[in-house]
């Protein structure tokens, strides 16, 4: 049959206690790519993101000073006021690099701590620089489908959280 | 325990008997309720209109109304993605429900599929007559890898394969390994209805197949109080890159132009199974049913285990009976489905199979008559021991060429074999044979 022509990266593991701890601590959240269009995947993270009590500041230059779920859109990551806990990537992988380069120069000025790319969104060695820079990264997952899984939300629609567990969920 | 794999630094992976009991069912969040309460109800109430909005839109997780989620079917839903290794389920009404919303999410009008002959019979009426007035063709071909590829050459347009891994009546097994090369070379998925195995015997997923589908009216619910059935996804077709199913990678009229495969990534298929699918056909699993079948599936692992005892039991008994002519069970050393049952199937070939008698019809018409213990009727699956004679029920509309071609001509009997003492079950048959 046919062979793919390279290999493909293995798939990334976290454990679900990192990826729990993450989305406990974080509380704002810069998202690059974020769309105005809500049925763009991006918009859909926004909008839960909130609900669950998160800040999330948009970041597109394409929809710079103007509102994406009444937050002001910002057009890069050294606009933003104040700290960013999070920076989550909803970009192509060829442009994921980039950003994670400009979080690393951002990191002690806006106090960043994760930094977390969407799924499908991969880039290894840009992971590898933001980890030596002491950055927590995350790839190739959604903090939506992360926080509904972790927390019960997800198995309402039938999908496999892979949480065993006989102690009764925290509300 | 037979199930644990544990890497020495790896994620500890729990054991199938474990996930059976466990998977998809905490205890209630709001009362503590340990075992998973019957939601015998229909409609949720929102938070606010911004809510409602959310759950409309797919935005946020959350129940609406129970023809596209229920908190008990959640859980049966949750606990069969998680024993076949999949990454999310929809139940449905029944097994063929279930094999409706699969055809509808993957087909447009005017396509076609492949599909093992050798289906259980209501599957081949369904595929070969109901689904052509909606304008999906199946090409059904003998169950090799051969066959199928032969089948792909001549419809290259074809969307899926479709086939019964260990398969109903005739107790075949089928190839899974180089069907799913080829269908994945073709840029389709592997369908496998997994019903007669179970997760506990065979996991389909693990030898490539995409989408996964059951009756949980037989084994998994296991008492025949329930019916239902299951699709369940593996996670890793890759839609976008096949080119095939723009329903999935393009933006869906019937969802405000949302695009399931970028928006649910490795689930998109079964949310628009549902979200589509289920939605605007109707065809949900019942609260209680949901219930009865998550009970079922808590014990699976021991029944399959006696399952598959007592049916090799009653099949050695068989072979060497004077009144019968052949034993179609993989689990035997003369079937020609043996080696393949080692390979996909070591735990056993389930408990469904059939036999022939050197009396033919009339032979066929007794032994069920004769029977006690043996219940005459048309399921499979139950706690209790089934017999059937099909060709004088399941498969009588049929010419004698048609019922031998689906493996029930006139001196086929069909077993499931049950729970009860295998000794009893041996004694009711050999009365049953005697002269």
């Amino acid at each position: 049959m046919n062979q793919p022509a390279e290999p493909l990266p293995l798939p990334l593991h976290y454990d679900d206690a990192l990826v729990a701890g993450v989305l406990k601590n974080v509380r704002t959240i810069a998202m690059v790519g974020a769309s105005p269009n809500w049925v763009r995947p991006s918009n859909f993270a926004m909008k839960y993101l909130l609900g669950k009590g998160y800040t999330v500041i948009p970041i597109n230059p394409g929809h710079a000073g103007k509102e994406i779920w009444d937050q002001k859109v910002y057009a890069e990551l050294g606009e933003v006021p104040g700290p960013i806990d999070m920076v989550d990537v909803f970009r192509a992988s060829k442009d994921a690099g980039g950003i994670i380069d400009r979080a690393i120069e951002l990191k002690d000025e806006k106090d960043i701590k994760v930094i977390w790319l969407q799924l499908g969104v991969r880039d290894d060695a840009a992971a590898a620089r933001a980890e030596a820079a002491g950055i927590t990264v995350i790839m190739d997952r959604c903090p939506k489908i992360e926080y509904g899984r972790l927390f019960g939300e997800l198995g309402w629609c039938g999908v496999n959280s892979g949480v065993i567990s006989a102690k009764r969920p925290m509300r | 325990m037979a199930d644990k794999k544990t890497a020495p630094d790896g994620p500890h992976e729990f054991g199938f008997e474990t996930r059976a009991i466990h998977a998809g069912a905490r205890p209630d969040a709001e009362t503590g309720a340990r075992v998973t309460p019957i939601h015998q109800n229909t409609s949720y109430v929102f938070e606010s209109a911004e809510h409602a909005a959310d759950l409309f839109n797919l935005q946020t997780f959350g129940f609406i109304y129970s023809r596209l989620t229920n908190p008990t079917v959640s859980v049966l839903e949750e606990r069969l993605a998680n024993l076949e290794g999949g990454r999310a389920a929809v139940c449905a009404a029944s097994g063929h429900a279930a094999q409706f919303l699969t055809m509808f999410t993957l087909l447009e009008p005017g396509d076609s599929f492949i599909a093992s002959k050798n289906l259980y019979g209501g599957s081949i009426t369904q595929f070969g007559h109901s689904f052509k007035k909606l304008g999906w063709t199946c090409h059904f071909v003998d169950p090799t890898p051969e066959e199928f590829q032969r089948a792909l050459a001549a419809h290259p347009g074809a969307k899926c394969i479709f086939l019964e891994a260990l398969a109903n009546p005739g107790g075949l097994v089928v190839d899974l390994e180089p069907v799913a090369e080829i269908a994945h070379a073709a840029g389709i998925p592997l369908i496998v209805d997994n019903t007669l195995a179970t997760p506990y015997l065979l996991r389909p997923f693990d030898w490539g197949a995409d989408i996964v589908v059951h009756s949980t009216t037989k084994f998994l619910s296991g008492h025949a109080n329930s019916m239902g059935g299951a699709v369940i996804e593996s996670g890793k077709f890759d839609w976008a890159a096949s080119g095939k199913f723009p329903g999935m990678c393009t933006p869906d009229p019937a969802y405000h132009g949302l695009t399931f495969h970028e928006t649910f990534g490795d689930f998109g298929f079964t949310m628009k199974a549902r979200a589509v699918a289920l939605r605007d056909f109707g065809p949900s699993m019942a609260p209680m049913n949901a219930f009865l079948t998550i009970t079922g599936t808590e014990t699976l692992a021991l029944r399959m285990d006696r399952h598959v005892q007592n049916a090799q039991a009653v099949a050695e008994f068989l072979e060497g009976h004077p009144a019968v002519s052949w034993v179609s069970y993989a689990g035997l050393k003369s079937s020609p489905w043996h080696a393949l049952a080692k390979k996909y199937l070591p735990k056993g070939a389930g408990a469904v199979f059939t036999f022939g008698l050197k009396g033919g019809y009339q032979a066929g018409i007794k032994c069920v008559e004769t029977v006690d213990l043996f219940s005459h009727l048309a399921n499979v699956g139950d706690t209790r021991s089934l017999i059937i004679h099909p060709a004088s029920t399941t498969h009588r509309q049929l010419t004698e060429e048609q019922q031998i071609a689906a493996g029930a001509g006139p001196d086929v009997v069909r077993l499931s074999v049950g729970l009860e003492t295998a000794d009893d079950l041996i004694r009711d048959l050999d009365k049953a044979l005697a002269g």
